[in-house]
């Protein structure tokens, strides 16, 4: 299949020509005592697809939560740090997210979930626009279906279609295809990294074949409290063909630096997963 | 098939309760046989029916105005911290109290007519309705509450777009509790004091030892709770039928 360079979704005239990079300076997070992350800088390049690699529990999903702006809310969690989206202030409203979980409301149909924004926001639907996404993701013929009618591959299809209808310039993603069969999974790949185009996604993941597969830039989080290693620029656009030696050395790398970081952390892996999205 | 177990069963007992006055010989005015008790219903159909009706509208009431009363205080609780902190060891302990025990002086403040029972009704549909609700309302699944706020929405809309809906199963479960339940605290009602009914009816044939109008008068209380109780849990069922759980 071919990998189109642009799929700007019809019906949305106002698509910022760039997309804002995102910086985090300085951020800390602790909860309910335990530090998470300290003084940590990220660094997300505008338009492009980030991989954030590392050991179940270092805090990926607390890191994703937290530009997401979700860590406030927990009378536990202790925030501090400033996000910024291309130098200004970050506004909490330029971000969609996509979870592990799909996270379909099951009274709704599919399109009316794909809607769930613009309801929940009190602005009128887009109906349009959201059968042209139900197009690209391939579930129009499911678009009046009730989410539980569908396999798992088609819900996160839908869910994908519900992130990107909300049109923000940048997209968080907490593991989106990991509970999927693997062919699934790689179908999904191709088409997250096809309909993200131009948008500044991190992408949340714990298999490093995915993470070369779709990402421009591959960070590794490790350590407690957790720091971000050199990034990894894989040479090559995505989607990148698995089936090359230097990707495959480059796999065994990561594996190894992660099995590394794993093993540093001890026992420490197992009690903390409470902040990691199940 | 399925009509046949419900109506085999009907019959067995039945012919169980034949056979047990029929055995034992027990005096009439103790348990009287299936036949007598048809031809009471019978005779005094009109009768049964008029009584029914006062009975019917309290239950309904009571229903009706103790679902309104458990789904606001629900909401309530479940928005506002303050309420939920000092309502919420007030219904409990509220509950403490049995609501028989309140019959008596429901009657003296609010007499002997549909008031005191369908105070009775609501009062003892409140708690459960209230209860299943809030439990509802709390335990929205989070990642649903995170989607809502990365997407922008406001306190309000999360609710009735999703808080609602997602808590909608547990109320069903209170409302099937309430339809259940809601008989016992008219008849209540009406056997502390009242004019009308058929638990005034049942006390009035007892007090003459007409205990064939009794079972008359309890066998249509326990068809018309059966038909409320089924008629209730279709409706919901209908009406949520994107709850997975076909089991109860």
């Amino acid at each position: 299949m071919t990998a189109r360079s642009t799929s700007i979704p019809a019906g949305s005239p106002e698509r910022p020509e760039t997309p804002p990079g995102v910086s985090l300076r300085g951020a800390s997070l602790s909860y309910a005592g335990k530090r998470i992350f300290e003084s940590l800088d990220l660094d997300l390049p505008a338009g492009r697809i980030t991989c954030l690699l590392g050991p179940s529990g270092v805090g990926k999903s607390s890191l994703l939560r937290y530009i997401a702006g979700l860590t406030g809310a927990g009378s536990e969690a202790s925030v501090s740090g400033r996000l910024y989206f291309n130098g200004e202030d970050a506004a909490a409203s330029k971000v969609a997210y996509l979870a592990q979980q799909d996270l379909l409301l099951p009274w709704l149909s599919v399109i009316d979930n794909v809607m769930l924004g613009s309801r929940l926001r009190g602005e009128p639907p887009d109906r349009q626009r959201a059968a042209d996404l139900l197009i690209q993701v391939g579930l129009d013929s499911h678009a009046s279906e009730r989410p539980a009618k569908l396999s798992g591959g088609m819900r996160q299809r839908a869910a994908l279609a519900r992130t990107l209808m909300e049109d923000r310039p940048v997209v968080l993603m907490d593991e989106p295809f990991s509970a999927l069969d693997a062919i699934t999974r790689f179908e999904l790949q191709e088409l997250a990294s096809r309909l993200l185009a131009g948008k500044t996604t991190l992408l949340v993941t714990h298999d490093p074949l995915e993470a070369l597969r779709i990402g421009h830039r591959l960070l590794l989080l490790t350590g407690s409290p957790a720091s971000i290693e050199a990034p990894i620029d894989p040479p090559g656009r995505p989607l990148r063909d698995l089936g090359t030696a230097e990707l495959a050395a480059q796999q065994a790398d990561i594996m190894a630096r992660l099995t590394v970081a794993r093993q540093r952390a001890g026992c420490g892996h197992m009690t903390d997963t409470s902040l990691e999205g199940s | 098939m399925k009509l046949a177990r419900p109506l085999i069963i009907f019959l067995g007992l039945l012919a169980a309760w034949q056979l047990l006055v029929s055995i034992t010989g027990v005096a009439r005015f103790i348990l009287p046989d299936p036949l007598s008790v048809l031809t009471a219903l019978y005779q005094r159909w009109p009768e049964l029916m008029s009584h029914a009706g006062v009975t019917v509208t309290e239950i309904l009431l009571g229903l009706f105005l103790g679902t309104l009363l458990g789904c606001i205080s629900a909401l309530v609780i479940a928005q506002y911290r303050g309420a939920r902190l000092w309502v919420m060891p007030v219904l409990v302990v509220s509950q403490a109290i049995p609501v028989f025990a309140l019959a008596p002086i429901l009657v003296l403040w609010l007499g002997y007519g549909l008031a005191s029972k369908v105070a009775m009704a609501t009062l003892i549909i409140y708690f459960p309705v209230t209860v299943a609700f809030y439990d509802g309302l709390r335990r929205t699944e989070p990642g649903w509450l995170d989607l809502a706020q990365v997407m922008g929405g406001s306190r309000w809309r999360t609710l009735t777009r999703i808080r609602i809906p997602a808590a909608l199963p547990a109320l069903a479960s209170g409302l099937r509790v309430a339809a259940s339940v809601a008989p016992i605290g008219a008849i209540v009602g009406e056997w502390v004091g009242s004019s009308a009914g058929l638990g005034y009816l049942m006390l009035h044939a007892n007090a003459r030892l007409q205990v064939d109008v009794m079972f008359a008068a309890l066998l249509v209380l326990a068809v018309f709770a059966v038909a409320l109780y089924f008629t209730i849990d279709r409706s919901l069922r209908l009406l949520i039928s994107w709850q997975p759980d076909k089991s109860l």
